[in-house]
């Protein structure tokens, strides 16, 4: 399993000369099985630049969408694909209580948001995630709802014993009292994430960010690094950084984060274009 | 077995309230109350911890006005897990350490996004 990151940044896009290192688009990342099955986790700006370099012949493509808020949606009409009639794109997400999955996304891709209605695309088919397990292709997949505010969901892919677990938006320590964290049952995602060995987690804020941020759903580095290491995560990839902190900001706070809570497992601060092979530890 | 999300911020949310706060599962078992509850209660949940609803539900010993006893199926949280719908009941108990209070309980549903019935809660008050 190969993961390729094509966005990284949380909230809004954060292009220019100091973000360069590790991105200015919003999520999204393109995870490829052995037998060529691709899943594109989350449609932020990033999903623009994926969808223009997939494998030439691809059948079907998969979205996974954790949740509808614009950082993750952004870019999905301009995601070349749906227009390609030869390609089937199937979108995946959370459910709803009002409103289909079709319905909800074409509030955006919708006159006057955006001058094509999702109606109109060729070959494009909406899910809401099962609760159960399903398959993709050669991909496993589960979900769960996390905490962030509005229904979301995390993913957790396995392929041929290797997982990769998926939790941009998720803010796992709201409500702990003291910093103290409840068993495994009573952790928002635990489940999801136990053992993964690659997880790609909500890291947004710093301690002093998040004290005024408490309830938007996101995680400071503490909070990733004691999740993944609560979770027996194997490799960890931080991600969904804010648009405020550029690129020296965000070296500063991973060296930090490291000297502080020195992890046993191995962190990366998560850069557009990175590739990890998943369970390989090797990431370019 | 990890608990649904609705479940576990609903006693995050306990955890921050002044107001009493049972909870259970959806097969009726007690996942946890919050601290406000211990005090009527009448035992602090790390004492207790989880508890099959056969046990919870006469543990208290549960008497209407006259002093007859409320059945489990007319308890508010009973009604609320049966029929998924909230109820409301004002009745006797006898805590855990033996002291008898007069209760007010208000029991609510907890439904899923997509219809599923995940548990439910039930908040109350002593009346003085």
């Amino acid at each position: 399993m190969r993961i390729t990151l094509f966005g990284t940044r949380g909230s809004v896009a954060a292009p220019g000369p100091e973000t360069a290192r590790y991105g200015g688009n919003t999520a999204s990342v393109e995870v490829r099985g052995a037998d060529g099955t691709v899943l594109v986790l989350d449609a932020g700006t990033g999903v623009r630049r994926l969808g223009a370099q997939l494998p030439p012949g691809l059948a079907r493509v998969d979205i996974l969408l954790t949740h509808l808020h614009m950082d993750h949606i952004q870019g999905l009409g301009f995601f070349g694909p749906l227009y390609h009639p030869g390609i089937q794109v199937h979108i995946w997400g959370p459910a709803s209580s009002t409103l289909p999955l079709d319905a909800r996304l074409s509030r955006y891709l919708s006159p006057p948001l955006f001058p094509v209605h999702l109606r109109d695309l060729p070959s494009i088919t909406c899910h809401e995630v099962p609760r159960a397990p399903f398959e993709i292709g050669s991909f496993r997949i589960r979900t769960a709802l996390v905490c962030h505010p509005n229904p979301t969901v995390g993913y957790r892919i396995e392929e041929r014993g290797r997982v990769a677990v998926y939790l941009p938006d998720h803010e796992p320590a709201l409500g702990l009292k003291d910093g103290q964290w409840l068993e495994p049952e009573w952790s928002s995602g635990y489940e999801l994430a136990a053992g993964a060995d690659l997880l790609i987690h909500d890291a947004q804020y710093t301690d002093e960010e998040y004290a005024r941020c408490v309830g938007w759903g996101h995680s400071t580095y503490r909070h990733a690094f004691e999740f993944a290491a609560r979770v027996g995560a194997k490799e960890v990839v931080l991600f969904h950084h804010d648009p405020s902190h550029d690129d020296e900001m965000l070296e500063h706070l991973l060296a930090d984060a490291v000297r502080r809570f020195k992890p046993e497992f191995r962190v990366f601060g998560g850069c557009e274009g990175a590739v990890y092979e998943v369970g390989s530890s090797k990431a370019a | 077995m990890a608990l649904p999300i609705q479940i576990i911020l609903t006693r995050q949310l306990a955890g921050y309230l002044s107001v009493p706060v049972f909870l259970v599962d959806s097969k009726g078992d007690l996942l946890f109350y919050n601290e406000p509850a211990e005090a009527i209660l009448g035992r602090r949940f790390e004492e207790t911890g989880a508890m099959p609803a056969e046990v919870w539900s006469s543990a208290f010993t549960p008497v209407d006005d006259q002093g007859q006893p409320v059945p489990p199926e007319d308890l508010p949280l009973m009604i609320a897990l049966a029929r998924q719908r909230p109820a409301y009941k004002r009745f006797y108990i006898q805590g855990m350490n033996g002291v008898r209070r007069q209760i007010e309980v208000a029991a609510i549903p907890i439904v899923g996004l997509q219809g599923e019935f995940l548990g439910a809660a039930a908040l109350f008050w002593e009346i003085e």
